[in-house]
């Protein structure tokens, strides 16, 4: 099935180019590329099973024995480099008579079942047995052989039949080589060699399922489960996945409209073929039985729904908006978008809001993530984008992560990262926890500085202060790209005793000359970059600390080129998107300020309508408007504000204080139990569009089938937009891109004909970069001179005191996306059906709690329940849980606390106290009342089986 | 709007911009910002407090640029 030529062995670069002769044909190629892979450039197809190109050569299986003129033996082509003048043969008497020896071997054991085999088709062992020529085995299978094995189908994804295994170790090598998990091994010797994962089975093992090992296995032995099922594939969709921030590229492996698997696109730009449990399996929500594919509508969210036609429910829909404005005025009415969007559907939304509803009240998700990434990047470097791309890390030699945990939160990336830092980067983690990465097999980091929660510009501050009082400024680079009046003063304040490390050890709870070491590293250990992520920006003084992260970046000279920068880890798929779409109040596309006199007549031009000068309400602004009483209608489209935003109570008094909501999604979420519309929406592989990765990467996704609800989302906001008296002209999700380009500048050479030609691009993409820009602010800064700000420390009010002595921090897991809404609605809940509170032992201890116990976690907002998990991962005096699953209440004790320049709300700190108790909080008992109440709202065939 | 918010928001920015050694630049600043993200009732809610109510609780820096930049704010 697969579309990719499989060159055998990885493909090198080399300024040497080698010139040799196989099977007479000359072929010229880098120093240190494999006979093997020249001969695949040459167009010759050397016969192979434990080859294959994501890995390196392992010379096991004999098949790529080749003859080399002169040379003795017969070396095998995929461990041999080339080498200048060579004349090597593939082809010979000798070789056919080898390999099919060889095969006969392989075939001895093999059950020879290949008509009901589910790869019957698409194994490369039935292909090489054609390539070989055997037509005979003269071994029976009388003697000892591996044809009774048993089958581990544990995992839910895919089984693993160890009677087909050839032991080729591919699996193995990917898990090590790919992912760098280390789950799996050759167990035994000989005859008795088997691949094993450690345990009795892959489910209970270390095993991520990132499905590496199947995509790397050549037979049937590691095989997807939906293959089983469905039979091979007979075309594929090149599209992107709706998971993380990572922007994996898939080929979407179809049978008509049916999904048979998703494999990650070797050409993948951000991916390179690679995937993670949740883009590689966890597609099955978009056919849930719980999607709803009929508009409804009701007045009261006390009242059942009604299933409407869509008509009807978009007439209804703008007749209440055009009712309300026409009541309260337009600004009683605003719109969220999600990151879960394509940029086609913000862009549209915003659109909408702006230029029909007549008001900038329009704000997105970023809004509870990285907001300020986009406000401190803008400040300092002049745009609000990561500057490099992931391949980057690559050149990296210090890696510094602060609040990111990217083997969960970011798993393709995650990988790549491990792989820099087991080829010997260094590494410094900042975060009050034990992530993965500070200690996994062949990772460690080099400082682990486990500060409090809430104390992260005191981190940033006391580097600062190393980098300054050492000598460790780039002067010249300062001199020549900064200003340096801002520069100076942030010089000054840096130097401040009170910055120093030893003054701020307490505060953070680091010692000193940890402190001092890690900045030393970061300032003189050749390229260093920084990733984070919401550990940074989902603080009182998250934009602070931004900006701090780039002032350090500046000050010695880790910024760019390649294998240094700031580089935000987005959480969501299209998060960079929906703030390049102009989803937030204050700016319209290309984050250009909606005051802008120049900016704002392009657009009304374009757009036809006269468009508000003034900022728009944020998130938070709305709901405290509704309860105020004057923000009246909210057009909620993929977002569930409700389960994602903090402080639960408050976001349900604002909705219910509205008088219509009309939410946009694929499920009945949390948000939209409070809604007096629903628009049924369309999953990513039922639309077209583009989505924009943490590096800026614009990737194409597809449409593979039929939309469930009728229509792309970007069509149902066009007809709500005509029924409010505005027809959008498009046609396709093409014609909003093409529209996006010709008012962005930084998009103003993207198209989907460049996409289909160039796989994927990154933004600014214009005239002068019209192949994208990979590395940003070469020359010089996108605002022209960097600017530094003082970053000064300050605690956050959110304290701990003798009634909530213990810090809450949250946080996401690798199995699990966001509010869960996908991934519940798949077999990941495997790895995490429920949200657990994670506590250290001492503190565990002192409250009498036990391992699994019921613990009631209070705030000074809200309290909930949760099943206790005792672990060292935390420090004491710091527990911390996921907010995956909505019963979990997570963000029933977050509080209103939020950062000062963009109302990011700070869900890092949160001062809790733990007590054991024997059932459910107050909340959690109404929230499932209320909760069956509304989905019994629902005609729905699930809720008419249960009557 | 509930004002103990928006006074709580004003208080969070003036305490960044009061960093600047340049205490009539960091009144600009928290003005701009303010003017750059809040919406026009809030901001207007937020001149009528510094005015009728004599600011209170707002940080000092904070109700003289309000006052002093109230112009550029409305």
């Amino acid at each position: 099935m697969s579309k990719y030529t499989d060159f055998g062995t990885p493909a090198k670069t080399s300024d040497n180019q080698i010139t040799l002769e196989i099977d007479g044909t000359q072929i010229t190629v880098p120093e240190g590329t494999s006979i093997m892979h020249a001969a695949m450039v040459g167009g010759v197809t050397v016969p192979k099973l434990c080859a294959t190109d994501s890995l390196d050569p392992y010379g096991s299986c004999r098949l790529c024995l080749v003859e080399i003129e002169g040379r003795r033996g017969f070396p095998a082509s995929c461990t041999t480099p080339v080498a200048e003048g060579i004349k090597v043969k593939t082809q010979t008497p000798k070789l056919a008579d080898i390999r099919k020896g060889v095969m006969e071997l392989y075939i001895s054991d093999h059950p020879l079942d290949c008509l009901t085999c589910a790869t019957n088709g698409d194994c490369e062992l039935q292909d090489m047995a054609g390539a070989v020529g055997l037509r005979e085995v003269r071994y029976g299978y009388e003697g000892d052989n591996h044809l009774k094995s048993e089958k581990d189908t544990s995992n839910p994804y895919f089984q693993f039949d160890p009677s087909k295994c050839i032991v080729c170790s591919r699996c193995v090598r990917a898990c090590e080589e790919v992912q760098g998990t280390f789950a799996l091994t050759i167990q035994g010797r000989g005859f008795e060699s088997k691949v094993a994962s450690g345990t009795e089975n892959f489910l209970e093992s270390e095993c991520v399922s990132c499905g590496a090992c199947v995509q790397a296995c050549p037979t049937a032995t590691l095989i997807e489960k939906s293959v089983v099922q469905h039979g091979v594939p007979e075309h594929s969709v090149t599209t992107t996945c709706a998971y993380c921030g990572v922007g994996c590229s898939f080929d979407a492996e179809m049978k008509g409209e049916q999904v048979v698997r998703m494999v990650p696109s070797k050409n993948g730009g951000a991916n390179h073929g690679h995937s993670c449990v949740k883009g590689r399996f966890a597609w099955g929500y978009a056919t849930h039985q719980d999607r709803i594919t009929t508009p409804m509508i009701r007045k009261s969210i006390h009242d059942a729904w009604t299933e409407v036609s869509w008509d009807e429910a978009i007439n209804y829909a703008a007749s209440e908006i055009t009712r309300i404005q026409a009541k309260y005025g337009k600004e009683a009415v605003g719109g969220i978008t999600s990151s879960r969007c394509t940029n086609e559907e913000v862009y549209v939304t915003q659109k909408l809001i702006r230029a029909v509803l007549g008001t900038n009240n329009v704000d997105t998700c970023a809004r509870v993530c990285h907001s300020p990434t986009g406000y401190g990047l803008k400040q300092t470097l002049g745009e609000s984008a990561g500057t490099q791309t992931f391949d980057s890390v690559m050149h990296s030699d210090v890696i510094f992560v602060i609040g990111a945990n990217p083997t969960d939160g970011h798993p393709v990336f995650g990988s790549q990262m491990k792989r820099r830092l087991r080829e010997g980067a260094k590494l410094i983690v900042a975060d009050p926890r034990q992530i993965d990465l500070v200690s996994s097999p062949h990772v460690k980091a080099d400082y682990h500085l486990k500060l409090r929660p809430g104390t992260n510009v005191a981190l940033i501050s006391a580097f600062s202060h190393v980098i300054v009082t050492e000598g460790l400024v780039n002067e010249a680079f300062v001199k020549e790209r900064c200003e340096i009046d801002s520069f100076e003063a942030w010089r000054a304040f840096a130097a401040k005793q009170e910055n120093s490390p030893e003054a701020l050890s307490e505060t953070l709870g680091v010692p000193a000359e940890d402190l001092r070491a890690a900045a030393r590293l970061y300032a003189t250990g050749g390229n260093a970059a920084i990733y984070y992520g919401l550990g940074v920006t989902e603080h009182s003084q998250g934009s602070t600390m931004v900006m701090g992260i780039a002032n350090i970046s500046m000050a010695t000279a880790n910024v760019g080129r390649e294998g240094v920068g700031v580089n935000p880890l987005r959480g969501q798929n299209n998060v960079q998107g929906s703030c390049d779409m102009g989803s937030m109040p204050h700016e319209y596309p290309g984050y250009r300020h909606v005051s802008d006199d120049a900016t704002r007549a392009l657009f009304e031009t374009a757009w036809g309508r006269p468009l508000s000068k003034e900022p728009g309400l944020r998130i938070p602004n709305m709901l405290d408007q509704a309860i105020s009483g004057s923000f009246k209608a909210l057009y909620c489209v993929g977002e569930d504000i409700v389960q994602s935003d903090p402080n639960t109570q408050h976001v349900t008094h604002g909705l219910e204080s509205m008088e219509c909501v009309i939410v946009q999604d694929l499920f009945l979420n949390e948000t939209a139990m409070y809604a007096h519309v629903f628009f049924p929406g369309a999953s990513f592989l039922e639309k077209s569009g583009t989505f924009t990765n943490a590096e800026r990467r614009i990737s194409p996704v597809r449409r593979v089938m039929t939309p469930k609800n009728g229509f792309e989302d970007w069509e149902v906001t066009a007809k709500l937009a005509a029924a409010l008296g505005y027809p959008m002209h498009y046609a396709h999700a093409s014609d909003i891109l093409d529209e996006i380009a010709a008012l962005t500048p930084t998009f103003k050479g993207v198209s989907f004909k460049k996409l289909d030609e160039l796989g994927s691009v990154q933004w600014p993409c214009d005239d002068a970069n019209p192949a994208g820009t990979p590395t940003m602010h070469i020359d010089e800064f996108v605002r022209g001179k960097g600017k530094f700000f003082i970053t000064e420390y300050v605690p956050t009010t959110e304290k701990v005191n003798a009634k909530y002595p213990l810090i809450l921090t949250t946080g996401r897991i690798l199995s699990q996306y966001n509010v869960g809404a996908q991934t519940r609605r798949t077999d990941n809940v495997a790895w995490h059906p429920e949200d657990v509170i994670e506590i250290h032992p001492h503190d565990a201890e002192d409250r009498g709690i036990n391992d699994g116990d019921w613990v009631g976690i209070a705030s000074r907002a809200g309290e909930t329940v949760l099943h206790a998990k005792i672990t060292e991962r935390v420090q004491p005096g710091v527990v911390y849980t996921t907010f995956h699953h909505p019963e979990s209440g997570a963000n029933v004790i977050t509080t209103d606390n939020s950062d000062w320049a963009t109302n990011c709300p700070e869900f890092k700190v949160t001062a809790v106290q733990l007590t054991k108790v024997s059932q459910l909080s107050e909340w959690q008992r109404e929230y499932k009342a209320f909760s069956q109440e509304q989905i019994g709202f629902v005609h729905h065939p699930k809720n008419e089986a249960n009557v | 709007m509930n004002i103990e918010q928006l006074i709580t928001m004003a208080n969070q920015i003036g305490t960044f911009f009061k960093s600047s050694p340049d205490t009539e630049q960091a009144k600009k600043d928290i003005v701009m910002h303010i003017k750059r993200f809040w919406a026009l009732s809030m901001r207007l809610q937020l001149i009528e407090h510094a005015q009728s109510n004599a600011g209170k609780g707002l940080e000092p820096i904070v109700k003289d640029a309000i006052i002093q930049h109230q112009a550029l704010l409305a």
